[in-house]
């Protein structure tokens, strides 16, 4: 069970180039939005026609340009759901299920299937409404549950909680979850949303202006992006420019400091990303460490937010500190911050 | 009081109706999906006849059906069919004249179609075709009623080309409208106002019946 996508398609303003492989775990397509995400989804499910390139689903060709194969999406066996859902607002929940047991032809196992279905998803009480009378949940219960009975070999994901409200996103997101990681095949999740990527999937694809800038588990992914834009995208806030000094030292250029990493520092490097909740206070003097002076301060439920600078300069280091409760006192404006080696990453490009 | 007109109009106006729904559909369904210049060029011809003088349009009616012109001559030649100064004439008058209301009213409800309800029935294994009529259809079945409604209108409605290409025969092509004006031509004021208040309880029962339709649907709790 895997996919494999190699394809090129120009768009507005960039060429998406999505090259990768997915196997049978639930991997996050992330990236910021109009990078190209929901138009890779749309390539695979035959939607939209690639310019040229090879889609290949558990070894079935599903595109190729070069042997102009170019599967009807009624053959490619794959489940979409689509942002807004996209259920048939004329015909009920029950009906909209039938529409993806187009497949079985037998009555009995139709109804059956769709039983079934219904209940596995509690939907059953549902089963004779229609969309516009169901909650945001329910509709994404019965999207799912459509594409579900139908068997497809691989389940694709396009931002499924952006429609919904905050306060019932993280309930829907356990149930998605238990589904992505139970699903027999290839799923894909498309998102915007790095907590959400890192919560549901194993592994990781990074897209930035339509390409693919790093793949891989997506812990990994996380302790070691490569790139800036990557950096970025998995939520890292501080970004210092910084040149190489050897395979372990890069010198930062705000503080004219060096500071030692653990993974390797590759030639091309010129920046080193530091996550916010990695930095902690130090008294001055102490290695990797940076001397600063606090800007402002705000607090969250559950963490504060400092925003410093080198004493003279302009550059902004961000620092979070978790509350251990609600209502924990402010800790004092730092004078001096510190990283340890294996939390700085180095960065390219 | 003969009722012939009354008659002819509403066969006239029904089987033109039922002509530019399909005609109408059909076009706004693939021209909404070809190259934007090739759209723009086949929307300014087949609005015109919505602009133009009805007298032009039984102009160009004439040029092509006439006695004399080739698809008349071709018609009788081969049919013994004379498509001129028949009651049928008017047909082609006023699905000409009807057409544009039902393709731009159908071109505005497909193009407002939400095309991820389309890509999600793909995906599900269902064919085009089905997804035309159980799923295209029934969403624009708005805006489709409406433009059906605005055809059988025009069509009921429909004058100067009629004149022109059936001309009026009492009891052979006279149609409410043509013999409105007969009546008043021949000072007949009070036969031209009998006709008139038919047309408007025609009119008037048509536009209730969409409405008391409209209100129906959302009384089923539909989107």
């Amino acid at each position: 069970m895997s996919l494999e996508v190699h394809i090129e398609k120009k768009l507005d303003g960039f060429t998406l180039r999505a090259d990768f492989a997915a196997g049978n775990r639930s991997t996050a397509l992330l990236g910021a939005s109009g990078c190209g995400k929901s138009m890779t989804l749309r390539c695979i499910a035959g939607i939209v026609k690639p310019d040229r390139g090879r889609i290949l689903l558990d070894g079935r060709v599903l595109f190729d340009s070069e042997q102009h194969i170019d599967l009807p999406p009624q053959q490619r066996g794959v489940g979409l759901l689509f942002q807004n859902y996209a259920l048939f607002p004329n015909m009920t929940v029950e009906q909209n299920l039938l529409c993806g047991l187009k497949a079985e032809k037998d009555p009995a196992a139709r109804r059956a299937a769709c039983t079934e279905m219904l209940k596995a998803m509690r939907l059953e009480s549902l089963a004779k409404r229609y969309p516009a009378q169901l909650s945001g949940g329910q509709q994404q219960r019965t999207a799912l549950a459509r594409i579900l009975v139908g068997k497809p070999r691989i389940l694709m994901l396009d931002e499924p909680f952006s429609a919904l409200d905050s306060y019932l996103r993280e309930e829907v997101e356990g149930e998605v979850g238990s589904l992505l990681a139970n699903f027999a095949g290839t799923a894909l999740l498309v998102t915007h949303n790095r907590d959400e990527a890192y919560r549901l999937c194993r592994d990781m694809i990074i897209l930035n202006e339509g390409q693919v800038l790093r793949t891989g588990a997506t812990k990994e992914v996380f302790a070691d992006p490569g790139s800036v834009a990557a950096a970025r995208l998995t939520g890292c806030k501080n970004i210092l420019p910084c040149t190489r000094l050897d395979a372990h030292t890069v010198r930062l250029t705000g503080w004219n400091a060096a500071v030692t990493l653990t993974l390797p520092v590759p030639e091309g490097c010129t920046a080193v990303g530091i996550r916010a909740h990695d930095l902690a206070p130090c008294p001055p003097g102490t290695p990797n460490s940076i001397p600063v002076k606090a800007l402002s301060t705000s607090e969250n439920p559950f963490d504060w937010n400092f925003i410093c600078s080198p004493p003279e300069g302009t550059e902004q280091l961000w620092w979070k500190v978790s509350k251990t409760t609600l209502s924990a006192p402010a800790p004092l404006p730092p004078r001096c911050l510190w990283a340890p080696p294996e939390s700085i990453m180095p960065l390219q490009g | 009081m003969d009722w012939y007109p009354l008659w002819n109009s509403l066969r006239i106006a029904l089987i033109s109706c039922a002509a530019v729904f399909f005609l109408g559909i059909f076009a706004a369904y693939y021209i909404a999906r070809l190259p934007r210049m090739v759209k723009g060029v086949l929307d300014v011809l087949l609005t015109l006849p919505m602009v133009l003088p009805p007298t032009v349009v039984g102009y160009f009616l004439l040029l092509l059906f006439g006695a004399k012109r080739p698809l008349g001559v071709f018609f009788m030649q081969h049919f013994g069919v004379k498509l001129v100064m028949n009651w049928y004439s008017a047909i082609f008058a006023s699905i000409v004249v009807a057409f544009p209301l039902m393709y731009r009213t159908a071109r505005g409800a497909f193009e407002s179609f939400d095309e991820t309800l389309a890509w999600s029935a793909q995906t599900l294994g269902q064919s085009n075709t089905w997804i035309f009529w159980r799923v295209r259809m029934p969403a624009c079945r708005q805006g489709i009623l409406a433009g059906t409604v605005l055809a059988f209108a025009r069509a009921l409605g429909e004058y100067g080309a009629t004149s022109m290409i059936a001309g009026y025969t009492p009891g052979k092509t006279a149609t409410i409208a043509t013999t409105v004006y007969q009546l008043w031509r021949t000072n007949d004021e009070a036969g031209a106002l009998r006709w008139v208040m038919v047309d408007i309880v025609i009119s008037a029962v048509v536009l209730l019946a969409v409405n008391l339709l409209e209100k129906k649907q959302k009384a089923g709790g539909r989107q």
